[in-house]
């Protein structure tokens, strides 16, 4: 079925796509998840719809309600389009350090941009938000790292989707922002297939972005639990970069930066399962398109000149 | 045996302001001993007194977070590379 009776009704249910070229072998296969083709783009809009409709159901929503939250981007695209769509207002807190194309997107879908020093990264823009929230109780900050709804949407849609397409699934490697995605597909596939392994890939930024006062202003997301994962691999903006563009000339997929810092994790896993001579089947997300990162100079250039660009960038 | 270990910003006071510092040990706990030797006060910066790694640190081994691979007990051989970042939000 694919006609639905509205944008929002026709999240999720996203391809997964084999990589005949980038697979090292017949018995070891990556497959990727096509999260870019959801409403506005992006894996964030499973998050952002059921956060929105579990604050309807709880009765903190009503039409003229103001949400606030702290976001990189993605998220609040997705609460942008939503919010629009039912009549709330929408204000993001978002580090000063990301890209234009994200600030466009959000204020062409009526948002409103309160940005936060790209020093102190999300960390600062998620402190922010807090203080926004407390000073102003009548509005309604989702809260996308804290929030179940976000783990839920993938526990009860991602994970779901993933195991129907690919049965045989040996691995998941996801992205670790907000954690959600890696908790709720985690959590399925250890109710629902025991022994897969779950594997995040992290971007690490450039020095500006960890600059912290001090070690207890470190944050970890509320969602966050560790026995969800098999292992956590941190990927640079070389490596990130690198694969972001082999999977466009390899494969034809023109993804995001962050989505070459989960292949890179992926092909981490592909190789060592064909040196230890198992059989494996990889699922990967492909968290959205390169589109909204055009002007962060990833895609031009040397590999060099890209990763030189993006440092002080929040990437992903 | 050398490693080298990446050092952030934030605890760069300990290591003179030095990005990276080699040090040497068959773990990672081994390890940081050494380099607390050589750079006193940053072993209290990642550990706690109980002996485990600090809540907002996070350690890497080849890029690999080493919660998942036994912590400070995480084994390590010659040219391993260690990074030092303090958590962040992502999202």
């Amino acid at each position: 079925m694919a006609r639905f009776a509205s944008l929002v009704d026709s999240l999720g249910g996203t391809p997964l796509v084999g990589l005949p070229s980038l697979s090292p072998t017949p018995d070891v296969r990556l497959w990727a998840k096509l999260e870019d083709h959801n409403p506005t783009g992006s894996i964030k809009d499973r998050a952002a719809i059921a956060m929105v409709e579990a604050a309807e159901k709880e009765g903190r929503l009503h039409p003229g309600s103001t949400i606030l939250e702290p976001t990189s981007g993605n998220t609040g695209i997705s609460l942008a389009m939503v919010a629009r769509q039912r009549g709330y207002r929408l204000i993001c807190v978002m580090p000063e350090n990301t890209s234009v194309e994200r600030r466009q997107l959000l204020e062409m879908y009526g948002a409103q941009i309160i940005s936060s020093p790209a020093a102190g990264g999300s960390n600062q823009a998620v402190a922010q938000a807090k203080e926004l929230a407390a000073q102003n109780p009548d509005w309604v900050m989702l809260y996308q790292y804290g929030n179940p709804a976000n783990a839920e949407a993938h526990y009860t849609g991602t994970g779901p989707e993933i195991v129907a397409d690919l049965p045989s699934i040996t691995h998941f490697v996801a992205g670790l922002g907000t954690t959600g995605t890696l908790m709720g597909v985690g959590r399925y596939l250890r109710e629902h297939k025991p022994g897969v392994q779950v594997i995040a890939a992290e971007p690490r930024y450039g020095e500006l972005v960890y600059g912290l006062r001090n070690i207890d202003e470190g944050f970890i997301p509320e969602l966050y639990d560790p026995e969800m994962l098999d292992g956590r691999f941190s990927v640079g903006p070389d490596d990130a970069v690198h694969r972001t563009r082999q999977l466009v000339e390899r494969e034809g997929i023109f993804a995001g930066i962050s989505t070459g810092a989960i292949l890179h994790a992926a092909l981490g896993i592909a190789d060592k399962e064909v040196a230890a001579g198992r059989k494996a089947d990889i699922c990967f997300i492909v968290c959205d398109g390169g589109w909204k990162y055009l002007s962060t100079g990833a895609y031009a250039g040397t590999l060099d000149e890209a990763t030189a660009a993006l440092e002080g960038q929040l990437w992903a | 045996m050398a490693i080298e270990v990446r050092i952030p910003t934030i605890l760069r006071t300990h290591t003179g302001g030095n990005k990276t510092v080699s040090g040497s040990g068959a773990t990672l706990g081994a390890l940081v001993e050494d380099i607390d030797n050589q750079h006193p006060g940053i072993k209290g910066r990642l550990v706690t007194d109980e002996g485990k790694l600090h809540r907002f640190v996070n350690v890497y081994v080849n890029d690999e977070d080493v919660r998942f691979t036994g912590a400070l007990d995480t084994e390590l051989k010659d040219g391993d590379s260690v990074t030092i970042l303090p958590a962040v939000a992502g999202g």
